[in-house]
């Protein structure tokens, strides 16, 4: 869960950057012989971090035999997609990326109305007890998995949720809920309480407020949460693994790293599986980045 | 509307007015869809793991309440102590190196090439380093495996290519390189999440102090110890925490690239939990090793509490 710790923190510097960097300055700009070193070796290293992403396309596209003959360094003589195709029919692609897809989709939805309503009664609502809820949420995102797995995996059987994807999207709902409460509550609590009050003095009362005033305000925000609820939730390994044991019920993430080291006997299937695992996180992360940073800008107005 | 005529409130501290001036208005039912689930998925699930780890069970039939033998046998565990050992190499993995080698290339990134060569070259720069953050866990495992392979993986090749044959490896499947390998993924892994909160922090920080002491004569390097790092104290404090709590939860990367193995020479705790509870169904004692982390982890998780509500404290 690498990105499991991403914070709103992450998502700020592009879209502020720009503004504070400026031309001039004397020394600052001056290209020197040490700067253009610099340079080199950061180009260098950044090359080196995304190599084995290029090592598995380059790979993912050679034949077998063309792998032996000439290694794994050289560009491919002609595209093949025979490794794909073949981990892609032995995998039952499809299946998962539908599977991972719903999982994702349901739970984005559900953690953000959950994680929206709770925050509303704590950073609005400022109901009693706030810090220890928020304390409690908290403690919820940071034990490890392996300390409900057990007990979910057995309360799953029992209400006949078992390989089922709905007892994983209940579970990451609230899961991912814990966060998104913790961190829309210090949203909330820093809305403007004259609006609030505004609307208390008009008769609105806290669910017409929570749909008219205070939903609309936070909706960048919720977006964000959102996409980040979808992307944690997509990537997820250990409940899939655990609650998920059937085919057809498995998940992309959870069906490569089952993959892992059962085609070493057969190196451009595996590469094939890594970019086929790769392609759809690159892809809503090139969608998404704009509704981030959207969200970013439009929430940093308040 | 009292309390906002009430002259005592007009005086008070804002957060104390929003309280009262708020405290109208029904919020619990709010509340309950919230609490419900969390009651079900966290605090019956937690409560129930930690009488667990007080039974002996094998899955079938009911749980043997056997005290406090599970933790007793825990203490003179030496896979358990081990995998403890391995978390705290991971932490250097995943919090120390990562926060060091992010400190450098975000610093240098912003102040040094950003003004020099443009924004774009360390925007550019700074999406290489984030690249494997946004890749499932499981399939850099996965892709990594590959590349580590023994028999055909691609780094035993390129040796063999360039004639250092002897400096080949089992990379995965000898014991003394198998916590080595997984390190530098794990490396590979994280820096970009310490560059990308670093460059935000920066963008954040006031430049003219920068500005000053290089008029000053100040070298690039004496800025970035003196000022960068001050700067950046904040954003360091979450970084080492956050990453320490995701390092000892570390359990998807030892799965896929070497299931603890060989022999317990990568376990970690996550993972020998999970080992105890599924693969030898040893259920009461995987309970146990859950909940030594958990209580591990929730004694971070106050510290990171803690340290938050100081930063509050000090804005």
């Amino acid at each position: 869960m690498s990105l499991g710790i991403l914070t709103e923190e992450a998502i700020v510097p592009a879209s502020r950057k720009p503004q504070k960097l400026r031309k001039g300055g004397g020394g600052f700009t001056k290209r020197t012989g040490t700067s253009f070193l610099v340079l080199a070796f950061l180009i260098a290293s950044a090359i080196a971090w995304i190599a084995p992403l290029y090592l598995a396309i380059v790979n993912s596209v050679k034949t077998p035999e063309e792998y032996a003959a000439s290694g794994p360094l050289s560009l491919p003589s002609q595209i093949s997609f025979e490794g794909i195709v073949s981990f892609w029919q032995q995998a039952d692609f499809s299946v998962k990326l539908w599977n991972s897809f719903q999982i994702s989709f349901w739970v984005c939805l559900i953690a953000v109305a959950l994680s929206f309503f709770t925050s509303y009664a704590v950073g609005i609502g400022r109901i009693k007890g706030r810090f220890w809820i928020l304390g409690l949420f908290m403690v919820a995102f940071t034990i490890p998995g392996e300390a409900l797995m057990y007990p979910l995996l057995r309360m799953s059987k029992m209400v006949g949720l078992y390989d089922n994807i709905w007892s994983l999207i209940i579970i990451f709902a609230v899961l991912q809920s814990a966060f998104g409460t913790y961190l829309l509550s210090s949203v909330l609590s820093d809305f403007p309480g004259e609006i609030i009050e505004a609307a208390k003095i008009d008769g609105a009362g806290t669910w017409r407020t929570l749909t008219s005033i205070v939903f609309p305000l936070t909706r960048p925000t919720l977006t964000v949460l959102m996409v980040f609820f979808f992307i944690w939730t997509w990537n997820e390994f250990l409940f899939p693994l655990v609650l998920l044991p059937s085919n057809d019920s498995q998940t992309v993430a959870l069906s490569m790293g089952l993959a892992s080291g059962q085609y070493t006997s057969d190196p451009t299937t595996q590469a094939a599986a890594a970019l086929v695992g790769i392609v759809p996180t690159l892809l809503f992360f090139l969608i998404f980045q704009r509704t981030l940073l959207k969200g970013v800008t439009m929430g940093s107005v308040k | 509307m009292t309390t906002i005529s009430d002259p005592a409130t007009e005086t008070a501290v804002l957060h104390l007015r929003k309280e009262r001036s708020t405290s109208k208005g029904i919020y619990w039912p709010f509340l309950v869809p919230g609490l419900l689930g969390f009651g079900v998925v966290v605090v019956v699930s937690l409560l129930w793991n930690v009488y667990l780890s007080f039974t002996k069970w094998n899955g079938l039939g009911s749980p043997k309440w056997i005290g406090l033998e599970n933790y007793q046998k825990l203490m003179v565990d030496e896979t358990f102590w081990q995998s403890f050992l391995h978390s705290v190499v991971f932490i250097f993995a995943m919090a120390i190196v990562p926060t060091i080698l992010g400190l450098l290339i975000s610093a240098s990134l912003f102040d040094y090439i950003g003004p020099r060569f443009g924004n774009r070259t360390s925007s550019a720069v700074r999406a290489g380093f984030f690249l494997p953050q946004i890749i499932p866990i499981s399939i850099a495992g996965l892709l990594w495996t590959w590349l580590l392979s023994s028999q055909t993986g691609i780094i035993n090749t390129v040796l063999k290519q360039i004639g250092l044959e002897s400096w080949q490896q089992n990379w995965l499947g000898d014991a003394s390189w198998a916590m080595v390998s997984i390190t530098i993924v794990l490396i590979w892994i994280q820096v970009g999440y310490t560059v990308v909160i670093f460059m935000s922090g920066l963008a954040r920080a006031d430049q003219s102090v920068h500005e000053a002491a290089a008029i000053d004569g100040a070298t690039w390097f004496q800025r970035f110890r003196i000022i960068t790092l001050n700067q950046l104290a904040p954003e360091i404090g979450v970084v080492l925490l956050t990453t320490t709590v995701a390092a000892l939860k570390v359990f998807a990367p030892v799965y896929v690239m070497t299931q603890g193995g060989p022999g317990t020479a990568t376990t970690v705790p996550a993972y020998y939990s999970y080992f105890n509870f599924i693969q030898t169904s040893k259920v009461g004692y995987g309970a146990a090793v859950a909940t030594v982390l958990a209580v591990l982890l929730i004694i971070l998780a106050l510290v990171i509490l803690r340290f938050q509500n100081k930063q509050e404290e000090n804005r």
